[in-house]
C-alpha cells in the first residue's frame, strides 16, 4: 500500500483530526487524540489505531475498546440459504422461542466472540427464525445487528454528517433546525466562495461552519455574537485548516448601534471593564470548549485564596509571578481583541456585504432589521426561526419599510423512503419540527416614494399567472 | 457581473434580472444601445441600465418602475427559458448539501437540460472546481454552453455533446461526486461509478416514477454503492395575511344588565377581529422527483 504516491495521506486520519464516529444513525464528532478515552453508544473506546488508516473505514472495537480495521467488504446477509415461512399465523409468542438465555450470551460476549458470531449463535437457537417471513427475517437480523455489532465508522466531517449528528443528538442546541432547512439557507443565501457574509446564530456554530465550508476559505465570514462571545464548538467539528480561520470575524451585536451611528471607537482599549471580563471568559470558552466551566471557577477560586496562602512566602512568589504572567497574556488578548474588532468593524463599515444568514434563539425581527443595514443592494437574506409567527411579524415589517424584494416564508417537508424488492415506501415524514425561513433580496431604499405605495403598484394577479405557466 | 462573483455595477454585456413586482422577473442581456420593453414601458440600456448599481429603481419610458437585480443561479432558476423541465431551488439546496459540494469539487452531471442545477453546481464549486456535464442532444447542449459564456463561468465548465449511458461522461477517476437526472439512469450508474475518484464519492439521482427509483437503487447495489438513501422534499410557501374574524352577536347580556359595572366596562359590539396569519396555497406542487443519494466507496 504505497498509497502517499496517489494522493491518499489527504485521505487518511492523523492524530488531532476532528473526526465523526457512525454507527447505524448514530454519529458522534470527536477529535483524535492519543490514548483519550472516548464513548460512544455505552462503550468506551480508544481511536490510537485509526491514526493512519483511510476514512470511511470501519473498525471492529474489540476488547479493551481498541479498534480492528474490519476488511472493506464483508457481505451482509447472513444466512443465504435462506428458508422462510409466508405469514405468521402458525407463531406463537410463548416466550420460548430463544435457547440462550441471558446468561449464555453472556458468556458468549466474555469469552470475546465477534458481534457478528453472536448474532449467527441466536439466530440458530430461535426455535420460530426460519418460520418468520423473509421480511421479518431480515428485520430481526438489523435489530440484532444494532444491540451486539459493535462496529465503527470514522468519517470526515462535512456539513452533510455533522447537522445530521446535531439533529439527531442534540436538536435544543441548533434550535431544531433541521439538515434540510440548513441546506436551503445556504442556497437561498447564495453562499459562495469571494463574498462577504453576514452570519448570526446560536446554533452552536453549525451554521457559520456551513457556511464557511461553501466558502472553502476565500472571502469574509463576520460572525455577529451575542454576549460574551461566539460560541463555536460545531466549527471546530468541521476540522477546517487553518487558513479558513484567516476569514472569520467576529463582531459583538451589542456594538451594533455604535456602529451604525459612528460613535463605536475602536481605538480605545476597551468600552468597559465589564466587556473586557466576559470577553476574556469567551475566549476561554473558544479554546477549550469543554473545560470551560470547570476552568474559570477554579482560576476564580485560586486568585480569592491567594491572600490566605501568604505566610508561605515561596508560594505568595510564584503565585504574584503566575499573577503577572497571566496579566501580560489578558494584555496581549486584550490588543488582539482590539485589533480583531477594529478588522470587523472596519469590514462592516462599508455596509457592502454580501449575504446574511439569521438561526438563533433571538427573536429575529430586531435582528434582521439591524443587521440588513450592514447588506449592499441587490444581495440575498435568509432568517430562519422555529415559530413561524416571529418570522410573521419579519415579514411585515419589511413590507412596510420597503428596501426588500422577493419575500418569501416558507419551510420543507422531508420525507425518507424505503427502497427493497416488493417493500418500497415512505418511511418517515418529518414535518413542521424543520422550522420556518424568511427570505429576500434587498433594494436600494426608496427615496422618493412614501412606504406601502409598492404594494398598490405591483399587480396582484401576476404571480398566480406567472406559477400557472411556469409549472 | 458573473454568476460566480458580486459586482456592484452593471456593465455592458452583463445579464440582468428585471423585478418587475411579486415574483414576475425577467432576465436582460444589457447591451450598449439596446431597449427593454416591459409592461411598464421601455427601459433604455445605455442610460437607464449601464453605470446603475444593481438593486436599484429604473424608472421606465411609461413612468412606471422596476428592480434591476444581480443574477444568482436561483434567479436564473425562476426566468431562464425553459428548454427541458427543470429542476427548482428546493431540490437543487438538498443535492447540493447532500452531494458535499463546495469550492474545489469535481463533479459529472447528466442530462445538463436547460442547465438550472448546473449554474447552481458553478456557484458552488468555484473558483477551483469543475462541472463535467453530459447532453445528448446537440442544440441543447451548444445552447448552454453559449450560456455559460454569457455567464461568465465557461472556465469552470466543460459541456459534452454525447450519450451518458453509451459513452459515459467522457472523464475517469476524477469527480467528487456525480448527478444524474436522466430516464434510465440504472444505465449509467457503472459509468458514474468509473467517472468517480478512486478513494470514493456522493452520486445522486433524480427521477419522477418510483420504478425509476427501484431500479436505480438496483444498479447501485450492484456496483458496491454504499448507504443508500432516497428522499423527497416539498416546499411550502406560506402567504402572509391579514385576516379578519367576523364575531357572532349573543344578543344582549342578561347578566351586564343586571350588573351596570361590568355593562360599562364591555367594550361596544366590535363586528370582526383582525389578526395576521399565513395560508397555504389552495394548490401546491405535491412531489417533483425522488432524490436518491449514495457513496461510493473506496475501489
Amino acid at each position: 500500500m504505497a498509497d502517499n504516491v496517489d494522493g491518499d495521506s489527504l485521505y487518511r486520519i492523523k492524530e488531532g483530526d476532528y473526526v465523526v464516529l457512525k454507527r447505524g444513525d448514530i454519529f458522534k464528532a470527536v477529535q483524535i487524540q492519543p490514548k483519550k478515552k472516548v464513548i460512544f453508544e455505552k462503550q468506551w473506546l480508544f481511536l490510537d489505531k485509526a491514526v493512519g488508516q483511510l476514512y470511511s473505514s470501519t473498525f471492529e472495537i474489540v476488547s479493551g475498546g481498541i479498534l480492528q480495521p474490519l476488511k472493506p467488504k464483508h457481505t451482509e446477509s447472513s444466512s443465504d440459504a435462506k428458508e422462510a415461512g409466508t405469514d405468521n399465523r402458525n407463531i406463537v409468542d410463548d416466550g420460548k422461542s430463544q435457547k440462550l438465555t441471558r446468561d449464555d450470551i453472556e458468556t458468549l460476549k466474555e469469552k470475546g466472540m465477534k458481534g457478528q458470531e453472536i448474532i449467527q449463535q441466536l439466530i440458530e437457537n430461535s426455535s420460530t427464525f426460519k418460520d418468520k417471513t423473509e421480511y421479518a427475517q431480515d428485520k430481526y437480523i438489523k435489530k440484532k445487528k444494532k444491540k451486539y455489532e459493535n462496529t465503527v465508522t470514522i468519517l470526515k466531517p462535512s456539513c452533510r454528517i455533522l447537522a445530521m449528528m446535531y439533529h439527531g443528538r442534540e436538536p435544543g442546541k441548533i434550535c431544531h433546525l433541521q439538515y434540510d432547512t440548513l441546506a436551503q439557507m445556504l442556497t437561498l443565501a447564495n453562499i459562495h466562495a469571494g463574498s462577504k457574509v453576514l452570519v448570526f446564530e446560536t446554533c452552536a456554530g453549525l451554521v457559520l461552519g456551513s457556511v464557511m465550508e461553501r466558502m472553502g476559505g476565500y472571502g469574509s465570514v463576520i460572525q455577529m455574537y451575542p454576549g460574551g462571545g461566539p460560541v463555536r464548538a460545531g466549527v471546530e467539528s468541521f476540522g477546517f485548516p487553518e487558513h479558513f480561520h484567516d476569514m472569520l470575524h467576529e463582531f459583538p451585536i451589542c456594538h451594533v448601534n455604535a456602529l451604525l451611528a459612528g460613535t463605536l471607537d475602536t481605538t480605545a482599549k476597551d468600552p468597559s471593564a465589564d466587556s473586557k471580563k466576559s470577553d476574556m471568559a469567551a475566549e476561554e470558552e473558544q479554546n477549550q470548549p469543554e473545560a470551560e466551566r470547570r476552568g474559570s471557577p477554579e482560576e476564580q477560586s485560586m486568585e480569592t485564596n491567594s491572600g490566605a496562602d501568604g505566610s508561605h512566602d515561596h508560594e505568595k512568589d510564584e503565585q504574584e509571578k503566575l499573577k503577572e504572567a497571566r496579566a501580560q497574556r489578558k494584555k496581549v488578548k486584550q490588543e488582539e481583541k482590539r485589533k480583531k474588532l477594529a478588522a470587523a468593524a472596519a469590514l462592516l463599515e462599508g455596509r457592502n456585504a454580501d449575504g446574511l444568514v439569521i438561526a438563533s434563539r433571538f427573536h429575529p425581527c430586531p435582528v434582521l432589521m439591524g443587521l440588513l443595514k450592514f447588506l449592499s443592494p441587490s444581495r440575498p437574506f435568509v432568517v430562519y426561526s422555529q415559530y413561524k409567527e416571529a418570522l410573521i411579524e419579519c415579514y411585515t415589517k419589511l413590507k412596510e419599510q420597503g428596501g426588500t424584494v422577493n419575500l418569501r416564508l416558507t419551510d420543507t417537508w422531508l420525507r425518507h423512503y424505503q427502497v427493497l424488492p416488493n417493500r418500497t415506501h415512505p418511511v418517515l415524514l418529518m414535518s413542521g419540527g424543520g422550522g420556518y425561513l424568511l427570505s429576500g433580496t434587498t433594494v436600494a431604499a426608496d427615496r422618493s416614494k412614501p412606504a406601502g405605495s409598492q404594494r398598490a403598484e405591483e399587480p396582484a394577479a401576476k404571480r398566480l399567472k406567472l406559477t400557472d405557466t411556469e409549472r | 457581473m458573473s454568476f460566480v462573483e458580486y459586482s456592484d455595477f452593471i456593465q455592458d454585456g452583463d445579464v440582468a434580472v428585471v423585478y418587475l413586482g411579486h415574483e414576475s422577473m425577467m432576465p436582460v442581456k444589457v447591451q450598449q444601445g439596446a431597449q427593454t420593453q416591459t409592461r411598464y414601458g421601455a427601459i433604455r440600456h445605455s442610460t437607464d441600465l449601464i453605470g446603475q448599481r444593481y438593486g436599484s429603481k429604473v424608472t421606465c419610458s411609461k413612468g412606471g418602475w422596476v428592480y434591476v437585480l444581480h443574477p444568482t443561479p436561483e434567479l436564473w432558476t425562476v426566468t431562464l427559458p425553459h428548454r427541458t423541465q427543470i429542476l427548482y431551488t428546493t431540490d437543487i439546496a438538498t443535492i447540493t448539501m447532500m452531494l458535499e459540494l463546495k469550492p474545489g469539487s469535481v463533479v459529472c452531471e447528466s442530462g445538463t437540460g436547460s442547465g438550472s442545477l448546473s449554474h447552481a453546481i458553478l456557484r458552488t464549486i468555484a473558483p477551483t472546481g469543475h462541472l463535467h456535464t453530459v447532453e445528448f442532444h446537440q442544440q441543447r447542449a451548444e445552447k448552454v454552453a453559449e450560456e455559460f459564456k454569457e455567464h461568465r463561468v465557461d472556465h469552470l465548465v466543460t459541456v459534452r455533446n454525447q450519450d451518458v449511458c453509451k459513452d459515459g461522461f467522457g472523464v475517469t477517476g476524477v469527480a467528487d461526486a456525480v448527478f444524474l437526472d436522466i430516464p434510465s439512469p440504472w444505465e449509467a450508474v457503472r459509468h458514474a461509478k468509473a467517472a468517480m475518484k478512486k478513494q470514493g464519492g456522493r452520486v445522486c439521482s433524480f427521477s419522477p416514477c418510483i420504478e425509476q427509483v427501484q431500479r436505480t437503487c438496483e444498479a447501485l447495489v450492484d456496483q458496491g454503492f454504499e448507504e443508500i438513501s432516497t428522499v423527497e422534499i416539498l416546499l411550502r410557501i406560506h402567504d402572509v395575511r391579514t385576516v379578519s374574524l367576523p364575531l357572532p352577536d349573543f344578543g344582549p347580556d342578561s347578566l351586564a344588565q343586571t350588573q351596570p359595572d361590568i355593562a360599562e366596562k364591555t367594550p361596544p359590539i366590535q363586528a370582526s377581529v383582525a389578526m395576521k396569519t399565513t395560508i397555504l396555497p389552495r394548490e401546491m406542487p405535491g412531489h417533483t422527483g425522488y432524490l436518491t443519494f449514495a457513496t461510493k466507496p473506496r475501489t
